[in-house]
């Protein structure tokens, strides 16, 4: 039982990713999350807005349950599998997150700095929170799909579109990290 | 409860992203900073292996429950929306250090920050549906 209680390694990961995209297909269903964001939208009525949001979301009701599913799997997780929160960081990491005025790197899961209860309830920590989901939401439907959908789904079936966007997203997770970090934090 | 396998399906992607560290924070931000390993062995593996998956649906070695030959979607081609869009998702990314299937993983890890990324999110794909038409393609 040990080996679940330790942090598990890239080589358990990435088959374990993968054995869920076989399933997902096996299912009869087109692996991807981002879409839910869209039925989401139209469940609660954006429909009256824009016809881009008039669509039957029972027919992705699967999908959603998935969404639950990850819910579920993240409380689990955090309550009984991870006894040990730590994160195994590079000494470079930690020193340039010192940098940026982030102590106790790699602690635990989540930076107290961004995603402590005393920063949600500032104006520039909500103002993070809510304009870094603005900007997944945003780009994920615009670009199409998301790390799932794109950089799993489509470059494994070899589409240019998912390469394209896998591109965008690292040139932006990189503008982000490297210019703007430094900007917003530092 | 013909949905129920996708419940299940959910946990155990959820379990495995938390598992392996890749709702952490921190994991997305040495990745784009080349400090680890980790994530690019992870994604690496896990589209190498999906490879080798799409292969035997593409040859029917292996159809649906339903007997039906497995076809991954078509995604919707231009350079604009691919590159433009998925620059602004990566730009959230790296802020927030959560893809989307991380993103409802930490709501159940750590449900009120998580809750407002989320909120922020839906607020993001409700203004792409109200410009969607007049973006460029």
């Amino acid at each position: 039982m040990d080996f679940i209680l330790q942090p598990w390694p890239w080589y358990a990961a990435g088959p374990l990713i993968a054995l869920t995209l076989f399933l997902y297909f096996f299912f009869g269903k087109n692996f991807g999350v981002s879409g839910n964001f869209e039925t989401m939208c139209t469940i609660v009525g954006a429909g009256k807005f824009s016809d881009y949001f008039k669509k039957d979301w029972k027919e992705r009701d699967y999908a959603l349950t998935f969404v639950v599913g990850l819910v579920i799997g993240g409380l689990i997780a955090a309550n009984f599998l991870i006894p040990d929160q730590t994160i195994d960081l590079n000494p470079k990491t930690v020193n340039d997150l010192a940098d940026l005025g982030f102590t106790d790197a790699g602690k635990s899961y989540l930076p107290k700095e961004l995603y402590g209860e005393n920063v949600i309830f500032s104006l520039k920590g909500f103002l993070i929170l809510i304009g870094s989901g603005f900007l997944i939401g945003f780009g994920t439907r615009y670009a199409g799909g998301c790390t799932s959908g794109h950089a799993i789904t489509g470059l494994s079936s070899l589409q240019l579109p998912s390469l394209l966007a896998t591109i965008g997203f690292f040139a932006g997770g990189l503008f982000m990290t490297w210019v703007l970090l430094p900007l917003i934090f530092g | 409860m013909k949905n129920i396998k996708f419940l299940f399906l959910g946990v155990f992607f959820g379990i495995v992203l938390s598992k392996a560290e890749i709702i952490s924070w921190y994991r997305i931000y040495e990745m784009f900073k080349f400090q680890s390993f980790h994530m690019y062995g992870v994604i690496g593996s896990a589209v190498i292996i999906s490879f080798l998956i799409m292969q035997l649906f593409k040859n029917e070695k292996i159809k649906d429950v339903n007997g039906n030959k497995i076809v991954p979607n078509e995604k919707s081609k231009g350079y604009v929306r691919t590159l433009l869009g998925g620059s602004i998702f990566g730009l959230g990314w790296a802020l927030s250090g959560a893809c989307v299937a991380p993103l409802f993983i930490l709501f159940g890890f750590d449900f009120l920050p998580a809750l407002v990324i989320i909120i922020g999110a839906l607020l993001g794909v409700f203004v792409f549906g109200l410009v969607s038409k007049k973006l460029p393609n």
